[in-house]
């Protein structure tokens, strides 16, 4: 176990220097001056001249890549020449409101997913399976933003008409009437540590929302995922062993089907991670969440090389962990793979 | 003749999908008396494990339709409820299957497969559930059994894991053991070890065993009473030894014909049965093995020919044929 | 190709289940010719006896098309709205973009439906109706140059990886896991931010992120293909490599291809919109593109709703025939499937 970890992780380097190549190369080779877009149309030459020496755009493209890496190395991600501030500080300030988000999404999916695709197998063919299927293709068309928006507007703005509908609160992460105290900047976590349960509950109606919109999809692929796997575990020969052997039906389905079942849809969950950090760029604007996502909104319109090259590598490390975390939890539920 | 413990009375399946119907089983009847051990011979797709898993209940519950008695202790099993019938499985009635390593639970430890038995049948606790599951382990003859109940399935050998899934069917002490194709996936060897410690089991306790295989040497070193079956019926029945000397329907003649021998010259030809299954013809028109029937005549087209004794053939030797062998 | 198939006949069907397992026969398959059957016996066989001709893959995978009502429910949007895309400019009561209402707009209020202009005007003054006709033309021509691109690019990639295998096949697909780590979206707003805000940035930008996708496929089909029995048994006749890798593995891996093409015109229609969001689209508002328009119209979501909905539900239908349809056929496609 402890050797397959190992390996695991180090095959992590070579993506992750990979990537930090690619990126470095592509994201160079935009078009547009940063020193220009940073200082304006009207900047003199020599301003533009100071802040390419300052943040090394002057220096030949391999001394560049090589000081990147230096300071990646480091946990170094560079600074935003637009703010002036450190990409890894600003990323650490915002991290947990994005965190916040992506694990609310991913519960609500999870939650609501793994029954309700477990349901649908169970009557393959039936009422429930034919809603939730189609139920779960309309969660993967509609787009992420537009599907924000509409419970924004329909559940937090009001309607003409439908104004009961709005019970939720439309934007932020807490209510500007609350003087919550922070600790983690994991508002929900805070409000329960410090006792301050008002905060909390307030934190968790702030989520409600952005988690749904955020959650839709993965919402939908787990649910798809987990009624084919419940679905092929059901024709088992095991499964029809546990029920020669006359086991309660609940045992049959917790100890024989779900737990097989559910191998496939935690590969699946770990996938997840990296719609769910993309998703939260559309997501966190909508609901102006001040998160990692709406900080790449911001770098995006503006060009802002250091913060768009340190959110992928980011990323990257992210989803590669999450992802580790998921081979080691197969490894854990799975046997076979242990002992290989 | 002993009051019979199953009695399956003109068992019908028939699948349902889309655009086909098939029938699967059509009319079946034989029964186990206590002690018994009943072989049931065909080819795939004969319906022979069918019935079984119809008896059991464990056959899908869309598109299939199970018609015909099947009484046990006087109960008729199709008409019990699911959780009646949860009841008696693996309590009364138990089931060993073909494949062991996909029979079995990958992610499950052995010993909590066979425990799960105990526990769901008998008032026991987890531990003497587990303390009992050694002794049934050891008992189906896998050494160091303790240390076993803890690893998976993939950890033992084809044999181990055949003989842990017989601990399993065991565990309650069933009245009645129904064993499909148990050894069908295993190597020679170990073939003969596992119907050995079958026939041991049963011949202690006296449990009745239905044996469903396509192999006659399984049928000839084990079973009382032999069924033939083709195409979803049963062609030909009679006590093993009867069977063996006298064959009369002209597809169990082929099945023996078609084993080969080694007390005959080696250049001497086999005598295979001609076609496949699927040359077949329905029973309500004709005798289904009549297309691959060297003996088959005009004659043999007639809707739903009976299974019935022969004039020059015992009373408990029925058999379904226009043009029987000779005696 | 019928050659290289399994035959699908009766045996396939026999079982009501998939949980009743063929076994293959233990009958010796001795040909049947050579019994003489009697006349009444063979008569009544009739049609209870054996098809030998079986199906090819792709007829019986166009039998089982037909059957599923959900891919004739995907291909009837699809052709609805490749229909659309292409008769837009019959279609369309008047000129896209045109613009020639915007007297009639202000900021706070739309004019209200009206005969000439069924679903109202659009908040640049043109016609709503003509501009949604118009998007789909637009879609259609993303979807499809990009889908195109992406299966190019990962068609070498791909295509590198599987044929040559080795060092090749192990650097190009630490290329792809790289590129399938980072989430489609912010692959595509990469590119799109490098190439600036053109037509053509965008379609580059969605096929980038479909290239990994279609190159895992095909390697992987390519590979699998490639391991099959019927593959060997063409290498031990003696056929050369470039008559075996065209005849037979390509034509194998092109089903995969050609669901994952379907499904990846689903996302293309859908990412043009998330895009589009990010401020990364068309630059000329006024263009006739539903991802554009939704964008648009999101500052008058109270005040006239319908400028969301309509390219909304444009969007969602248009997406919602591909994935039908690509699915159904992968479920077509796939031998094994019979749910």
């Amino acid at each position: 176990m402890l050797r397959f970890a190992v390996r695991r992780i180090l095959l992590l380097v070579p993506v992750l220097f990979g990537l930090s190549v690619l990126l470095f190369l592509w994201l160079r080779a935009l078009p547009g001056d940063p020193a220009r877009a940073l200082l304006g149309e009207k900047a003199t030459p020599e301003a533009i001249a100071r802040i390419n020496a300052q943040y090394g755009f002057d220096q030949p493209i391999l001394q560049q890549y090589l000081t990147y890496v230096g300071q990646l190395v480091r946990g170094d991600f560079g600074s935003s020449p637009r703010t002036g501030e450190p990409v890894v500080e600003t990323f650490l300030l915002r991290f947990p409101a994005t965190i916040e988000l992506a694990l609310a999404a991913l519960l609500f999916a999870v939650v609501i997913g793994i029954p309700l695709g477990y349901l649908a197998a169970k009557r393959a063919g039936g009422m429930i399976d034919t809603l939730t299927v189609s139920a779960s293709l309309a969660g993967v068309v509609v787009p992420v933003f537009v599907l924000a928006y509409l419970l924004k507007v329909v559940f937090a703005v009001g309607l003409p008409g439908w104004e009961w509908l709005a019970v939720l609160p439309s934007s932020g992460r807490q209510s500007v009437t609350i003087d919550a105290t922070h600790v983690t900047n994991f508002y929900v976590l805070d409000g329960l540590l410090t006792g301050e349960l008002d905060a909390a509950w307030d934190a968790i109606l702030h989520l409600i929302l952005p988690a749904i919109a955020l959650g839709s999809i993965p919402l939908a692929i787990i649910v798809r995922m987990t009624r084919a796997s419940v679905l092929d575990v059901l024709h088992e020969d095991y499964v029809r062993t546990a029920r020669a052997k006359g086991l309660p039906s609940g045992l049959v389905s917790r100890r024989h089907v779900l737990r097989n079942a559910l191998l496939p849809v935690t590969t699946t969950i770990g996938l997840q991670t990296g719609a769910l950090l993309a998703g939260a760029v559309l997501t966190e604007s909508v609901f102006a969440i001040n998160g990692i996502g709406s900080y790449l909104f911001e770098a995006i319109s503006n060009l802002d090389f250091a913060v768009l090259q340190g959110f992928i590598v980011f990323i990257a490390l992210v989803y590669a962990l999450v992802n580790l975390v998921v081979d080691l939890l197969y490894g854990l539920i799975d046997p076979r793979l242990r002992t290989r | 003749m002993r009051e019979p413990l199953l009695e399956i009375d003109n068992l019908s399946v028939t699948f349902r999908r889309r655009r086909s119907v098939t029938r699967a089983v059509d009319g079946v009847s034989y029964s186990v008396a206590p002690g018994e051990i009943v072989g049931v011979v065909g080819e795939s797709g004969s319906g022979k494990s069918v019935t079984v898993l119809a008896l059991m209940g464990l056959l899908p519950d869309r598109g299939v339709e199970v018609t015909g008695q099947v009484r046990y202790n006087g109960r008729d099993l199709l008409s019990l409820g699911d959780s009646e019938m949860a009841k008696l499985r693996g309590r009364e009635i138990a089931m060993v299957f073909q494949d062991p390593i996909s029979s079995l639970n990958p992610v499950v430890p052995i010993g909590v497969q066979v425990s799960e038995v105990l526990l769901a049948h008998t008032k026991t606790t987890r531990k003497a559930a587990m303390a009992e599951s050694v002794d049934l382990l050891r008992r189906c003859g896998i050494p160091d059994p303790d240390r076993r109940l803890k690893e998976y399935p993939h950890q033992l050998s084809g044999g181990m894991r055949q003989r842990a899934l017989i601990a399993m069917a065991l565990a309650c002490k069933p009245k009645l053991l129904i064993c499909d194709e148990p050894t069908t996936a295993l190597d020679v060897t170990i073939q003969a070890q596992v119907l050995e410690l079958l026939k041991e089991l049963v011949t202690d306790s006296g449990t009745a065993m239905i044996m469903i295989t396509h192999d006659l040497g399984v049928v000839a070193g084990l079973c009382d009473q032999v069924n033939v079956m083709y195409s979803g019926r049963i062609v030909e029945a009679a006590p093993r030894g009867e069977l063996f000397a006298h064959p009369r329907h002209r597809y169990t003649h082929g099945l023996l014909a078609s084993i080969p021998r080694l007390d005959l010259p080696r250049g001497d030809p086999l005598h295979p049965i001609p076609g496949t299954p699927r040359d077949t013809v329905a029973w309500a028109k004709a005798c289904a093995f009549a297309p691959r029937c060297m003996h088959a005549t005009d004659d043999c087209v007639r809707p739903d020919l009976p299974l019935q004794p022969l004039p020059d053939s015992p009373p408990d030797h029925p058999v379904r044929c226009v043009h029987p062998a000779e005696a | 190709m019928s050659a290289d198939e399994p035959h699908r006949s009766r045996t396939d069907d026999q079982w009501g289940d998939d949980d009743l397992p063929v076994i293959p026969d233990i009958a010796v398959a001795t040909s049947v010719g050579l019994i003489e059957r009697p006349p009444l016996l063979a008569e009544a066989m009739g049609d209870d006896g054996v098809h030998e001709e079986g199906t090819s893959l792709w007829k019986g995978a166009f039998q089982r098309l037909v059957r599923n009502p959900s891919a004739i429910i995907g291909a009837v949007i699809v052709a609805g709205f490749v229909l659309i895309a292409v008769f837009a400019p019959v279609l369309a009561p008047y000129e896209p973009a045109g613009s020639q209402w915007i007297s009639q707009i202000t900021p706070s209020t739309l004019p209200p439906f009206s005969p000439e202009h069924p679903l109202g005007l659009d908040p640049f003054g043109s016609d709503l109706l003509t501009q949604l006709i118009f998007g789909a033309r637009q879609s259609l021509i993303i979807g499809v140059v990009s889908t195109v691109l992406g299966l190019i690019g990962g068609a070498i990639l791909g295509g590198l990886a599987g044929a040559f295998g080795g060092w090749v096949d192990v650097l190009v697909m630490r290329l792809v896991d790289i590129l399938l780590s980072i989430p489609s979206l912010l692959l595509a707003v990469s590119v799109a931010a490098v190439m600036g805000r053109q037509p053509l940035a965008i379609m580059v930008a969605i096929a980038a992120a479909q290239v990994p996708i279609f190159a895992r496929l095909l390697r992987g089909s390519m590979l699998s293909e490639s391991r099959k029995d019927y593959v060997l048994a063409s290498w031990s006749l003696g056929l050369r490599r470039r008559t075996i890798t065209m005849g037979h593995v390509l034509p194998n891996s092109l089903g995969p291809v050609l669901v994952q093409a379907t499904l990846s015109l689903a996302t293309a229609i859908i990412e043009v919109a998330a895009l589009s969001y990010l401020g990364l689209g068309d630059p000329d508002p006024a263009v006739a593109e539903w991802g554009r328009m939704l964008v648009k119209a999101q500052e008058r979501l109270q005040s006239a709703p319908h400028l969301t909905l309509f390219p909304g539900i444009c969007i969602a239908v248009t997406a919602l025939g591909f994935t039908l349809l690509g699915e159904a056929l992968r479920e077509a496609l796939d031998p094994k499937s019979r749910r």
